[in-house]
């Protein structure tokens, strides 16, 4: 069939990660086309489209090529010519539409940009930049709506959320705390957008600006107007520059159909569709696990043993006396119990949030109410969970409870000798270890591991099946994939790479199952077997509703464990069982219920410099709660809290007093990030006293991310160094005459550690700098070699370099400012000492606890920390820092290599902690530190070996607060028990 | 400071079996079988297979460089296959140091050995530095020596079956030859009490016929070159069978040999003293050694440019000249500026496609490899480079349509 022939008619298939595209041409004209989603059924979906097409070629001879992800496995087995699709846009648009500069073309999961000015520049997103179409999807679930009522809500936004805009997850941690404080939808659907725009032009333009005539291809760019809207805003292009042509959804598949007639590849309609339906069952049996049954009958043995684990239940409507209510407002779910005195359900409830909680639980408690007339009367509630504070205010609730103590009280009632405790819920994995009946570690999973029940859901629905239905597809699964244990965006692709192996949905959701099951055990517990976690196990969270998931748990440590009948419930029956305690409860009367109103507008805080985008949520009787701020001032709470010492405040305060003089050799800008965050002392008094006024940049803030995001070029270093593109933006916008960042491979030596070492990041991104960012081409940047250990060497070092670069220099003037530089620096470490013993001192006295807030020295700046330091403070503990307190103990024995400065630090202090009863240490992480892959399990041993909790807090461009609020709480209620 | 790890003693080489990672199939043979004519049995680890990622995954923090997921799921998969006697085995990392999160590899093993419950067995470090002491396994001058040629003889073997493989008439014939001069040359240094560098040269001339005689078509392909961080740039294992794909896609492959590597440990050395001042007492030994294999290298240049069939390595002096205006020297972690430079290279002598290999979250690769595209490109309109992650959840099918484009712009 290879013939080389000539026909008019040609064949573009283009096979997304979601959606196949078809194109049939006679010579220019197009006889047919079709776009639908292929519910990852490959091959079935492409016989049928080409059943379609039967009336228009019949029996003729046509040309035909294959594109698009899914489309690889089918090309290969099928023998049809196959064209990568960025390359088959590239050639349609230099035919189409020649004068374009470039195209911006979002698929399901990739995005791509198409340069055409000055040498055709084709890119495609990296592995962690998942989240286009497919994302889009994902959050119109979280919405509730469909993607095209989501499209039309966002036309009516009036503000935009910043919403991390990295990672579909990450960004998905932003919305759903949003949701749940009751913002708009109209603007978070519009935030999405927005975020999609940003990951875009962050993670493909790379420093290249986008402008000129821009045509916007694909399927969510062709059907989202809003998406589009928000495009041309940023780009600040017109509707006329930014086109989205008719043929936008086909591009590919047109481009395939100009590939095909070149390759001249000849065929008929019987014989495509007889190649493609010969591969239809072609399994592969590559990278495929055992089954979860074997068969029928070993899975009803499960399932009777699991039904064991149920509660009594008693009649509502005849139950008469008191009655308690437990209410857990998760991140996608809402689930509430009410509770008789004697611990029976009387009521319960479990439903998704449709992206407004407060409507469900007014709903619900009406319904109570009704159900309950005057016989029972309600003597204490108690809510968890995200979005607690919100339902708290809205209806009166009694008590707040942290989600960790309320799974433990639930699990404790169910299996009092429990060890082990873990729950996947939507959006969390918790697991707990008990040891003598107190909480003794608690694991959450960290915002890019996400890899839970939501995920099995939104995934299940854009298959085109329920939960129920897709769980129940798994069970029976002859041969599950492998679907890896990372984050979703590496699961999406890893479920596009089984369909081209031809998996079945069948394998496909046994496979999620075993990676939900494995993303919980590696990555969250970093359990290397079974033992690690206890005997008693309970499992509990509405994923293990799944018994696939249940089932792979089990297979997973070769152990059988107790998943409670109420499994998804056992928050809001935590919560009721803690409000046991209570009498009388101030929950709103079925009067107050009637008349309840809840709106909400958009604020923006002005407590401080922060300026934290605030909700505010106004219910019946002019009362109000304000939420999305990261501290507690714009509450309107006006409490004379005590100040507690904060030396994360201390050091940026140090920073901020630091002042310029106005010398007569020019003006020396110093970008406040990365290692300047330590050594700014030293370089602002190097150079002040060299007779240059020192110019610093400010504190950083969203702004000043944004500011320079357009210039990353690689998209999964980690937020600190991101952010020095926003510091250097800012230094030659105020025209210095010169930045200095100097490269140092080595850090300073505090002579206790294997070496001093910087990481490569801090060591070199001025070269990344100097290679990326365009505007430094208007200053000099100063970025020289420098050994900061032996005076001698570095006054050489400087005299040299600044002769060369800065003018006229004498070595006397260079020793003596050296020397005045190494004072400061060394006045600055021994005050900030100095503060970490006051501070101790001044808790001890008081009474409070302290906490280390550990990281590196940037993990101060306020945007890269978030405020944390401050939310540590509000809820009571005296924070100091890694640097403030190592001096303390004795060097740490690790079991790495101990080779960089900050981190000998950390493990020094993890130390103290360690051997301190009144000393906790949260470690903060920033996504993408590849060192801290190392520290983090080193920290934690240190500070387990002496029995003291270990709390990771992993931070990127996360805006909200939510989570780690949980966290610190988490740790508050351990501690207090 | 104390000594906390095991030490792999004389009485354990009498009768232990010493496990290599495989990261360059030739090179590695060539080194087993070195250290194998010094009494040391060792063996290369050639699995392959999920299990090796799963084990991984299983026993070192997931975050960690993806090469180390591998190399310490290989080892730990290969002791609990039951092929060895867990007690009888010791395992061997080649270390380079610096301030790259690779230096502690050897940790992250030990730990993990010790997580699997096989803390007893010794980890030796492989490591010119020699910071560690293994009684058992010391570098002796005819060691090294013998080393050194096994890196150029693999070099030159898989620079040419490169250069052959795409255009070989009878498929899988120069991977076959490069066999079985693996197999001689070994031989052949086993033997003799000397290696005679007279022989050496006679022994590159008599290779470069041998490809010389592999049939060839005669046809365009696109050259293709592949550079990155150096486990994933070599190792089949890493890197998905990335030189089997782009060969079976029509190309020709160029890969740079491990000599680079070498030249640029020692170069950095170098530098060292004349940025910072410091190691002022290794420099002369150092400054030796790196000239030394210099002249080595135009040795083997001038060789194969006698026959003129076949292209040579690049002088590394002028590779290392290639990166001024794009970077300093001084960016020494992990593959630093040599991963820069090596691009350049290939541009440089005409291979303008370039797959830049680099494991997920890789830290030198952030500033060396993603953060010189840019600049690389203006200055170099023609190139054509494609940054592929390699990761344990990333797939197959994502980075060979992402090579596929590649390939379809490959000039």
């Amino acid at each position: 069939m290879t013939e080389i022939k000539k026909t008019p008619y040609s064949l573009g298939i283009d096979i997304g990660s979601t959606t196949a595209k078809i194109v049939l041409r006679k010579n220019e004209e197009i006889l047919f086309e079709k776009y639908e989603r292929h519910m990852s059924q490959v091959r079935q979906k492409t016989l049928e489209l080409l059943e379609q097409i039967k009336p228009y070629v019949e029996d003729e001879e046509f040309t035909v090529a294959l594109s698009g992800s899914a489309g690889l496995g089918l090309a290969e087995s099928a023998g049809i010519p196959f064209v990568q699709e960025v390359f088959a846009t590239g050639e349609l648009v230099k035919k189409l539409c020649p004068d374009t500069s470039a195209v911006i073309e979002l698929g399901g999961e990739d995005a791509k940009i198409i340069f055409f000015d000055g040498g055709t520049d084709e890119r495609m997103n990296g592995t962690c930049a998942g989240g286009t179409g497919a994302f889009i999807d994902q959050m119109a679930t979280l919405l509730d709506v469909s993607a095209d009522e989501m499209d039309e809500l966002s036309l009516g936004c009036s503000r935009i959320y910043p919403i991390a805009s990295r990672c579909g997850v990450f960004a998905k941690t932003d919305i759903q705390p949003l949701l749940n404080q009751g913002a708009r939808k109209e603007d978070v659907a519009a935030s999405i957008y927005q975020a999609v725009v940003n990951q875009t032009i962050a993670g493909l333009a790379q420093g290249r600006r986008i402008k000129g005539k821009v045509l916007f291809l694909g399927g969510p760019l062709y059907y989202c107007r809003g998406l589009r809207e928000r495009f041309r805003e940023t780009l600040g292009l017109s509707e006329e520059e930014a086109p989205c042509p008719e043929y936008a959804r086909f591009a590919v598949a047109l481009g395939a159909s100009i590939y095909a007639e070149r390759t001249g590849h000849c065929t008929t309609l019987d014989e495509l569709s007889g190649s493609v339906r010969e591969n239809i069952n072609v399994g592969s049996v590559s990278n495929r696990l055992s089954p979860l049954f074997e068969n029928e009958n070993e899975y009803e043995l499960f399932r009777s043993r699991h039904e064991k684990a149920s509660v009594e239940e008693r009649d509502i409507n005849t139950y008469s006396g008191r009655a308690y209510l437990g209410i857990d407002c998760g991140s996608t779910t809402t689930k509430i119990v009410l509770l008789s005195d004697d611990k029976k359900i009387l009521y319960s409830f479990y439903d998704s949030n449709r992206g407004n909680p407060v409507e469900i639980v007014r709903d619900q408690l009406q319904k109570i109410y009704s159900l309950t007339g005057d016989r029972i009367k309600i003597c204490g509630s108690a809510v968890t969970g995200y979005g607690e504070e919100l339902i708290k205010h809205a209806f009166g609730v009694d008590m707040g409870i942290v989600e960790t103590i309320a799974h433990y009280t639930a699990a404790k009632y169910f299996m009092p000798d429990v060890d082990f405790i873990l729950d996947i819920g939507g959006q969390d994995i918790k697991c707990f270890k008990i040891k003598n009946g107190a909480i003794d570690s608690i694991m959450l999973n960290e915002a890019c591991s996400s890899g839970c029940g939501s995920f099995i859901e939104t995934f299940a629905k854009s298959m085109g099946y329920s939960i129920d239905e897709f769980a129940k597809k798994g069970l029976f699964s002859k041969a599950p994939v492998n679907l890896g244990s990372r984050c979703t965006v590496f699961m999406n692709s890893s479920v596009k790479q089984s369909q081209r192996d031809g998996a079945t949905v069948e394998d496909i959701s046994a496979g999620l199952s075993v990676s939900v099951v494995k993303n919980a055990i590696y990555k969250v517990i970093r359990a290397a077997s079974a033992a690690e976690l206890g005997e008693h196990i309970v499992v509990q969270g509405g994923t293990f509703y799944n018994d696939a998931v249940l089932r792979a748990f089990e297979l997973e440590l070769s152990q059988n464990v107790i998943r409670p009948a109420i499994a998804g419930l056992m928050g809001a029956y935590g919560a009721a069982l803690c409000s046991m305690k209570l009498e009388q409860s101030s929950i709103i009367s079925p009067d107050e219920l009637g008349s309840f109103t809840h709106s909400s507008k958009s604020a923006i805080c002005k407590g401080c410099t922060n300026n934290c985008h605030l909700t505010v949520n106004l219910f019946s009787g002019g009362h109000k709660f304000i939420s999305g701020n990261q501290c507690e001032k714009g509450l309107g709470i006006t409490e004379a809290a005590e100040k507690l010492p904060n030396l994360h405040a201390f050091k940026r305060d140090y920073f901020s007093s630091l002042e310029a003089k106005n010398g007569g050799r020019g003006v020396i800008g110093l970008p406040l990030a990365l290692g300047m965050y330590e050594l700014l002392p030293l370089w602002h008094t190097l150079f002040t006293e060299l007779g240059f006024k020192v110019e610093v940049s400010q504190l950083s803030t969203k702004r000043t991310y944004e500011k320079g995001q357009f210039s990353i070029p690689s998209d999964t270093a980690c937020y600190p160094a991101k952010i020095m593109h926003g510091h250097i933006e800012e230094l030659v916008d105020k025209k210095v005459t010169a930045i200095f960042y100097p490269c140092l491979t080595y850090n300073i030596d505090e002579k206790y550690s294997d070496n001093h070492y910087n990481c490569p990041v801090v060591a070199y991104y001025s070269e990344l700098l100097n290679g990326n960012v365009d505007s430094l081409g208007k200053v000099k940047f100063l970025y020289p070699y420098l050994n900061i250990n032996d005076r001698r060497e570095l006054v050489a070092e400087l005299l040299k370099y600044f002769r060369e670069n800065l003018g006229d220099f004498n070595k006397r003037e260079i020793s003596r400012a050296v020397k005045l530089a190494f004072a400061a620096y060394e006045k600055y470490m021994s005050d900030v000492k100095r503060a970490g013993e006051e501070a101790i001192a001044y808790a001890r006295r008081s009474g409070k606890r302290i906490m280390i807030l550990a990281g590196r020295p940037y993990h101060v700046d306020p945007e890269i920390g978030h405020g944390i330091d401050k939310l540590a403070s509000s809820l009571g503990f005296v924070v100091v820092s890694e640097d403030s307190v190592y001096h303390l103990t004795e060097p740490a024995r690790v079991a790495v290599l101990n080779q960089w400065t900050y981190h000998a630090r950390l493990y020094r202090a993890a130390k103290l902690a360690a051997e301190n009863s009144d000393i906790q240490l949260v470690q903060l992480v920033s996504f993408g530190c590849g060192v801290d892959a190392i520290t983090t399990d080193e920290v934690r041993a240190i500070l387990e070996s002496k029995g003291k909790f270990y709390t990771q807090i992993k931070i990127d461009e996360i805006t909200n607060l939510g989570a780690v609020k949980i966290r610190l709480r988490s740790l508050i209620g351990a501690l207090d028990q | 400071m104390e000594k906390t790890y095991i030490s792999f003693t004389e009485e354990m080489k009498k009768d232990y079996t010493v496990l290599i990672p495989n990261m360059l199939p030739m090179h590695f043979e060539l080194i087993r079988r070195v250290f194998g004519n010094y009494g040391l049995r060792a063996e290369l680890l050639l699995t392959q297979g999920q299990k090796i990622k799963d084990t991984g995954l299983k026993y070192v923090h997931n975050d960690t460089c993806y090469p180390a997921i591998l190399v310490i799921g290989q080892f730990i998969d290969a002791l609990e296959s039951g092929k060895y006697d867990p007690h009888k085995v010791a395992l061997i990392l080649f270390q380079t140091g610096g301030g790259c999160r690779a230096s502690n590899y050897i940790n992250l093993l030990r730990k993990a050995l010790a997580k699997a419950g096989y803390g007893y067995v010794p980890v030796i470090s492989f490591s010119l530095a020699g910071i560690e002491e293994h009684p058992g396994f010391k570098l002796s001058i005819p060691i090294l020596h013998r080393l050194m040629y096994a890196i150029f003889y693999a070099d030159l073997l898989m620079s040419l079956r490169n250069q052959c493989r795409t255009y070989e008439v009878r498929r899988g014939e120069s991977e076959e030859l490069a066999q079985r001069w693996t197999e001689r040359l070994s031989n052949e240094m086993k033997d003799e009490k000397k290696v005679s560098y007279k022989k050496v040269k006679e022994n590159y001339r008599l290779i470069i016929n041998d490809f010389n005689a592999i049939p060839r078509e005669e046809k365009k392909c696109p050259k293709v070159g592949v550079v990155g961080e150096i486990f994933v740039k070599y190792s089949p294992l890493g890197n998905n069978n990335l030189e089997d794909f782009l060969v079976s896609e029509g190309a020709e492959v160029v890969v740079p040999g491990l000599l680079d590597f070498c030249l640029y440990c020692l170069y950095n050395n170098l530098m060292d003293t004349k940025l910072y001042g410091i190691s002022k007492v290794k420099y002369p030994i150092m400054k030796i050694a790196y000239k030394f294999l210099l002249k080595k290298q135009q040795d083997l240049i001038n060789i194969i440019n006698e026959d003129g069939n076949f292209d040579p390595p690049t002088p590394f002096s002028h590779t290392v000249s290639l990166i001024s205006g794009y970077l300093g020297i001084g960016t020494k972690m992990g593959e630093g500026w040599l991963l820069t430079a090596e691009m350049l290279e290939l541009a440089d002598k005409g291979v303008p496609n370039i797959v830049c290999t680099q494991p997920f979250g890789c830290l030198p690769n952030h500033i060396c490899g993603k953060g010189m595209m840019k600049p690389i490109k203006e200055k170099n309109p023609n190139i054509n480079i494609v940054a592929i992650d390699y990761d344990a959840g990333a797939t197959a099918v994502n980075q060979e349509n992402r090579i596929k484009l590649m390939l379809a712009n490959s000039k």
